[in-house]
């Protein structure tokens, strides 16, 4: 299995207080990885990391060959969004292509194509002209899912992707994670809440803890672990 | 008002006080409108009123020591503007209460150098602006600034966008937001300078934030946002110039209440719109 991510003894530091400390981990191609955390272990310490939006104390993190860090499709938490933003979801989308264009100021026909494609994929063609802040938040977690997709290359990292949603809305989005991990290939790292759909879902599980500690494994090996009973009790 | 009118299109008149007064205005309302889209939808709106009230310190006292009014204020505002965006991002001290912190500071400064020097009337000017008195190297920086500033929306349209939407994702694909932050420190201190010499310091934000709001009671696109705020500006700007002109009120007070009136008219028509 080809590796498309590696760890390696990662130290990070948030506020002058390490809170990452020899963390070693590997991603091969169509993975799916849950990262899993009480609130202050780290788990968005290790995506600022992982974007390159923050750099690590010690250690490494590598891509496999022919990817690099800017191919990593990010979605944030729709909750993180600005209220009342005006912009329109086909503007949204759009600027998920921006890593790949260099300085040019118009976007491409292949890059706009591109963008319709995703969107008509994640069913959400019929909002494109809509403004982002007239959306429900289960809309709005699939604009940004699209945008993600159009910067991704192999590879999405979702930081907690269903926080907010309501049940359906958050049922919804698993399934769309699910189908482009296992139809799309797509290898899939998240960061979540939810030990019971990670454990459901996920074929990896990172588990952070607060004391620098961590467990990586599968998530059998996960629950048979004293860390599983910690996060969603006995 | 028929005389004041009369007197506008006087040749000698039009030719050496309005019309630098008019070309400078526009450009530097295409500015403020341009850059406060960003500002305030980065929540950054109050720094315009900020670095304008550093900018009444640092003009106080290069009045006080006889030096060029813009050669001391320029860096001095530069270097604040990019000490206000580095402490609203990265510090535990909270953006507003930096600004505050900041502006009441030098504004003491300023008022305080000036009152012992006994120049307070001179340095006043700067308190409510003299758009009628801009001269020729005034308007050239204006215009040189706003072609700077419509060229940079041009060509950076997009990562403006990313960058105002979501810095975080912007930089995660690989755009370097710090460069942008840094342009739009620049141009804002600039555009700030030479505003409040225009509106002076304590109208300044409005030209900043007031054509952002309006559009925003209507506009659902960012691109739209960006033209209706460029357009309602320029428009209030000169309805602003001849109300002043026509009724001899003060021109940077009249733009403002100019703005403030579309800022009304288009928050009608946007709740009629939902």
């Amino acid at each position: 299995m080809k590796t498309i991510l590696k760890c390696e003894n990662l130290k990070a530091k948030y506020d002058g207080t390490t809170v990452l400390e020899n963390l070693s981990f590997t991603v091969n191609e169509g993975d799916y990885l849950c990262i899993l955390g009480e609130n202050g272990s780290g788990k968005s310490t290790l995506v600022k990391c992982l974007l390159g939006i923050k750099n690590a104390d010690g250690g490494k993190i590598s891509f496999g060959e022919g990817i690099a860090q800017s191919d990593l499709g990010y979605l944030s938490q729709h909750t993180a969004m600005q209220k009342g933003f005006p912009a329109t979801v086909r503007e949204v989308v759009l600027s998920g292509c921006l890593g790949k264009r260099g300085l040019r100021p118009f976007y491409s026909a292949a890059e706009k194509k591109t963008a319709a494609e995703v969107m008509e994929r994640l069913g959400i063609t019929e909002l494109a002209s809509r403004s982002c802040r007239e959306l429900s938040g289960g809309q709005q977690q699939k604009m940004l899912l699209a945008r993600a997709l159009c910067a991704a290359k192999k590879m999405l990292l979702l930081d907690e992707p269903v926080t907010g949603l309501d049940p359906a809305a958050a049922a919804e989005m698993y399934e769309l994670i699910s189908e482009l991990n296992k139809k799309d290939k797509m290898t899939i790292i998240m960061v979540s809440h939810d030990v019971q759909k990670a454990v459901e879902e996920s074929n990896r599980i990172l588990c952070l803890c607060s004391n620098s500690c961590s467990f990586f494994g599968t998530p059998k090996e996960y629950t048979e672990s004293h860390l599983s009973t910690k996060l969603i009790g006995e | 008002m028929t005389e004041n009118l009369k007197l506008m299109f006087t040749p000698e008149f039009f030719s050496s006080i309005l019309l630098p007064a008019l070309i400078g205005g526009i450009c530097v309302t295409i500015c403020a409108s341009l850059l406060g889209v960003t500002l305030v939808l980065k929540k950054y709106s109050m720094i315009g009123d900020g670095l304008s009230h550093i900018g009444y310190g640092a003009l106080s006292v290069a009045a006080v020591m006889n030096l060029a009014p813009l050669k001391v204020a320029l860096p001095v505002v530069i270097i604040a503007a990019f000490i206000l965006l580095r402490l609203s991002e990265n510090s535990k001290l909270n953006g507003d209460s930096a600004i505050a912190l900041f502006s009441t500071t030098a504004l003491s400064i300023g008022i305080l150098v000036s009152s012992k020097a006994g120049l307070t009337n001179d340095v006043s000017h700067y308190m409510f602006g003299s758009i009628l008195a801009m001269d020729k190297s005034d308007v050239i920086l204006s215009v040189v600034l706003s072609v700077i500033v419509i060229l940079a929306f041009i060509l950076l349209y997009n990562r403006i966008f990313a960058v105002t939407f979501d810095e975080n994702f912007a930089r995660a694909t690989g755009v370097n937001a710090g460069i942008y932050n840094m342009i739009f420190a620049v141009l804002t201190a600039v555009t700030v300078v030479l505003g409040m010499m225009m509106m002076g310091s304590l109208l300044i934000s409005s030209l900043i934030v007031i054509p952002t709001l309006t559009a925003m009671r209507v506009c659902r696109s960012f691109r739209g946002v960006v033209l209706t705020a460029g357009t309602v500006s320029v428009i209030s700007f000169l309805l602003g110039m001849l109300i002043a002109l026509m009724f001899n009120t003060a021109p940077g007070a009249s733009i403002v209440i100019v703005n403030v009136f579309f800022f009304v008219v288009f928050s009608v028509i946007g709740r009629f719109r939902r």
